[in-house]
C-alpha cells in the first residue's frame, strides 16, 4: 500500500492490537485461573511483519501483554532475542512454497533451538506462515512442543473452545473447559 | 587451483541497474564487518551468506548473484539490515534479484499461488462463492452446537461494517474450524465487522515472487473494494 501510493482512508490495525485494547477497556474479559495449578509454560513467536518491519516494538509488546493476560504472567517464557530483534522463522518470504526444503529447514532450526532452550509446551503463533513453519521444525527436528494460534489460547482462557476448535491443543489441554456431553461447561 | 579474478573483467551493470531503483541503498558503504552474517539464519546455506551475496554485487559478479538459489532461501525478514552499522537495505537486493528472474524461472509454488491469489482473490485458489459457502456453514454449525453463540452472527460484503477482516486464506480450506475463535472473540466484544470477498486472502505471494505487477493489482482492487464498495473504517489484519 505503502509502496505503490494507493490513496485510502481506511486505516490498518493489527487484530493484536485490538485484543490488547479491549482487554485494557475490560471489553474482552480473560483471565489466567485456568493455569494457575497447572502452570503449563508458554512461548510467543513474533512474526517478522508485525515486529521488526513496522519499526516499534509497539504490537510485540501488545502480544506479550495479551499472552500474559491469558497463560499468568509467571507462565510465560521469552526467547532470546525477542522482538523486533527476534529471529525470523524460516517460514516468510515465501520460503515455505519455496521450494528450497532442506534449506528451510536449516534455517528454522535456529528458531527451534530457541524453543526449545525455553523449556515452554506451547509456542503461541500469531502468524499462519510462522504457524505452519514451527509445526515442521517441531516435526523435523524432534521438538515435542506444541503449536498454537493465538485466538485458540484466548478463547481457552475464556472458556468458549468448541471442541472442534483444539486440533492444536495437547492431551494435556485438550479437554480443559469441556463438559463430558463435550458441550462447553 | 583457484583463479585469481581479475577485476578489470568485471563491470557492475546489474549493482547500478538496482541501485537506481533503491537509490538509498548504499551498497558500497559496506564495511564487510559481517554483522549481517553472524546474524542471519540462511548464512551458510548454499554456502551463501549476506555479506558474501553484498561483495558479489559489489565485485560485478552478476551472473552468479542472479542464478543463486539463495535469493530464495533468504526470507527477506531484515534482521541483517537493522543491525547493520551502515544500515544497508539486503532485504530490498534480495527482492530486486528475485525481480531479475524469469518469471517462469522463479519458483513454482510461489508463482502458483500468486497466480491465484491474481485470478481469484486468494492464493488457495478458491472461488468466492465457496468462501462463501465456508464461512456461513461454519457459523452456522456454531449457532447449533454451541448454545453461547446461539446468535453469532458472520457476514461477508456488508456495506458499512466499521471494520474488514482481512484473513489468511488457508484457513477456510484448510482448517475451517480455525474461523471459529476469532468470530466468537469479535461476538464478545460486539465488534461491528465483516468479511470481505474481493481480494479477501491476506497473505500476498506475488509480494514474494517479487511480481511488480501483479502484487500492485491485488493492491489496488482490494483498495477499491473497502474504500468504494464496502466503505470500511479500519482493515484488520489477522496475523
Ligand atoms: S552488516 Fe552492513 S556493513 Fe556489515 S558486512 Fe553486512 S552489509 Fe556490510
Ligand atoms: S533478510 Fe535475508 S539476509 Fe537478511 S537476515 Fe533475513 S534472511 Fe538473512
Amino acid at each position: 500500500m505503502k509502496k505503490y501510493k494507493i490513496p485510502h482512508t481506511f486505516e490498518f490495525k493489527s487484530i493484536i492490537e485490538l485484543y490488547a485494547q479491549w482487554i485494557k477497556d475490560g471489553t474482552l474479559k480473560v483471565n489466567s485461573d485456568w493455569n494457575k495449578d497447572l502452570k503449563i509454560k508458554f512461548t510467543v513467536q513474533d512474526p517478522c511483519n508485525i515486529g521488526r518491519k513496522i519499526g516499534t516494538n509497539k504490537i510485540v509488546d501488545d502480544l506479550r501483554f495479551v499472552v500474559k493476560a491469558v497463560v499468568g504472567e509467571e507462565n510465560f517464557v521469552d526467547m532470546v532475542p525477542n522482538r523486533s530483534n527476534n529471529f525470523c522463522c524460516g517460514g516468510g518470504g515465501g520460503a515455505l512454497q519455496g521450494g528450497h526444503t532442506e534449506q528451510r529447514r536449516a534455517y528454522g532450526k535456529v528458531k527451534f533451538d530457541q524453543i526449545i532452550e525455553t523449556g515452554a509446551k506451547y509456542v503461541i503463533t500469531p502468524c499462519h506462515n510462522c504457524h505452519a513453519q514451527i509445526e515442521d521444525m517441531c516435526h523435523h527436528h524432534g521438538g515435542d512442543y506444541h503449536t498454537l494460534h493465538l485466538w485458540t489460547v484466548i478463547c481457552l482462557a475464556m472458556g468458549i473452545l468448541g471442541e472442534n476448535e483444539r486440533t492444536y491443543l495437547g492431551p494435556d489441554l485438550a479437554e480443559l473447559g469441556l463438559d463430558i456431553e463435550g458441550g462447553i461447561q | 587451483m583457484i583463479e585469481a579474478m581479475k577485476l578489470e573483467e568485471f563491470t557492475c551493470d546489474f549493482k547500478e541497474d538496482v541501485s537506481s531503483r533503491i537509490p538509498e541503498a548504499n551498497f558500497d558503504l559496506c564495511l564487510t564487518c559481517g554483522t549481517c552474517t553472524g546474524g542471519c539464519p540462511a548464512s551458510e546455506q548454499y554456502g551463501m551468506d549476506p555479506r558474501k551475496f553484498l561483495r558479489m554485487l559489489l565485485l560485478g559478479m552478476d551472473d552468479e548473484i542472479r542464478k543463486s538459489p539463495w535469493a530464495w532461501v533468504c526470507t527477506m525478514c531484515g534482521r541483517c539490515m537493522s543491525a547493520c552499522p551502515m544500515k544497508i537495505n539486503i532485504p530490498k537486493l534480495i527482492y530486486n534479484v528475485r525481480a531479475s528472474w524469469d518469471r517462469d524461472k522463479r519458483p513454482k509454488g510461489i508463482r502458483g499461488s500468486c497466480d491465484q491469489h491474481i485470478k481469484s482473490g486468494n492464493a488457495m485458489g478458491v472461488p468466492k462463492e465457496d468462501f462463501v459457502f465456508t464461512i456461513e456453514d461454519v457459523a452456522r454449525e456454531i449457532r447449533e452446537t454451541q448454545p453461547e453463540f446461539s446468535d453469532l452472527e458472520v457476514t461477508a460484503d456488508r456495506v458499512g461494517a466499521y471494520m474488514v477482516l482481512n484473513q489468511n486464506s488457508r484457513e477456510p480450506v484448510t482448517e475451517p474450524d480455525e474461523l471459529g475463535p476469532l468470530w466468537k472473540i469479535l461476538h464478545k466484544v460486539k465488534a461491528d465487522w465483516t468479511h470481505p470477498t474481493v481480494m479477501w486472502g491476506g497473505e500476498n505471494y506475488c509480494m514474494f515472487l517479487a511480481d511488480e505487477e501483479g502484487w500492485r493489482y491485488i493492491m489496488e482492487e482490494f483498495v477499491y473494494h473497502i474504500e468504494h464498495n464496502l466503505k470500511c473504517k479500519v482493515v484488520v489484519n489477522t496475523e
